[in-house]
């Protein structure tokens, strides 16, 4: 996990077209702690909704093959139930609530040794890829984290 | 059982800052209602779930903006129930 990149999820441990586990470890330093929160590091809740949001866009696009992107639009009973500190190991999990023409619909939360600390309701806008590069690059971050795109 | 229309108008009343009151069977969902695309997409979401069907909504703007399906055939409410029925009866048989 690199809180300063965006880049939140470190493995893919299993997908399927209704489900996707992933696996995470906050690192133990990062830019980001400097001021969230100064004495007392936490990882912002924005971004646990944001690795809840990557996790739903790798199911997402492994359902589909990568023809297309998800875009986060909305975010619907987001529940931060517990603090995220340096090194902490997350398990991700998202499944499949919906899938609507052009957008889709998943229920994800995030656990930590076992215990849940934050869950959502996340929809999301399928579309075309605005850029051949951002294909190149998530289809290239799926192979990082353990897929393996059509 | 209530109607499409009465169905959808509680959905959009539901989904949106609409009135139900101000929902007519020619209300144009987006010029009259002045629904956004998020609120739309809610509202699409509640449709797919309360009727048990996918809304074609990528295709119907597809067939609007290439200009061979004018955009009251989808987006005027009475036109919208129609669909929407249209769809239901295609699952059913």
């Amino acid at each position: 996990m690199l809180l300063e990149y965006f880049s939140m999820i470190d493995r893919v441990v299993t997908v399927t077209p209704e489900a996707i586990t992933a696996t995470s470890t906050v690192p133990e330093s990062s830019p980001v702690f400097e001021g969230h929160f100064p004495g007392h590091p936490l990882v912002p809740g924005v971004l646990l909704i944001e690795t809840m949001a990557q996790a739903s866009g790798f199911l997402l696009l492994s359902r589909i093959d990568f023809s297309r992107m998800a875009f986060l639009a909305s975010v619907k009973e987001a529940k931060l139930r517990s603090f995220v500190a340096p090194r902490a190991a997350l398990t991700i999990e998202a499944s499949l609530v919906h899938d609507g023409s052009g957008y889709a619909v998943t229920s994800a939360r995030i656990l930590a040794e076992g215990k849940r600390i934050c869950d959502a309701e996340l929809t999301f806008r399928i579309m075309d890829f605005p850029d051949p590069k951002l294909e190149q690059a998530m289809r290239a971050r799926a192979v990082e984290i353990g897929m393996t795109p059509a | 059982m209530a109607s499409a229309f009465e169905r959808i108008a509680d959905i959009i009343a539901e989904n949106s800052e609409v009135k139900r009151d101000a929902i007519t069977p020619d209300s144009h969902v987006i010029n009259d209602l002045g629904i956004d695309s998020l609120d739309f997409l809610d509202i699409v979401f509640a449709i797919d779930k309360a009727f048990g069907i996918k809304v074609p909504v990528e295709a119907w703007t597809q067939e609007v903006n290439a200009g061979t399906a004018p955009p009251e055939k989808y987006f005027v409410m009475k036109n919208l129930a129609t669909r929407v029925e249209e769809l239901v009866a295609a699952k059913a048989a």
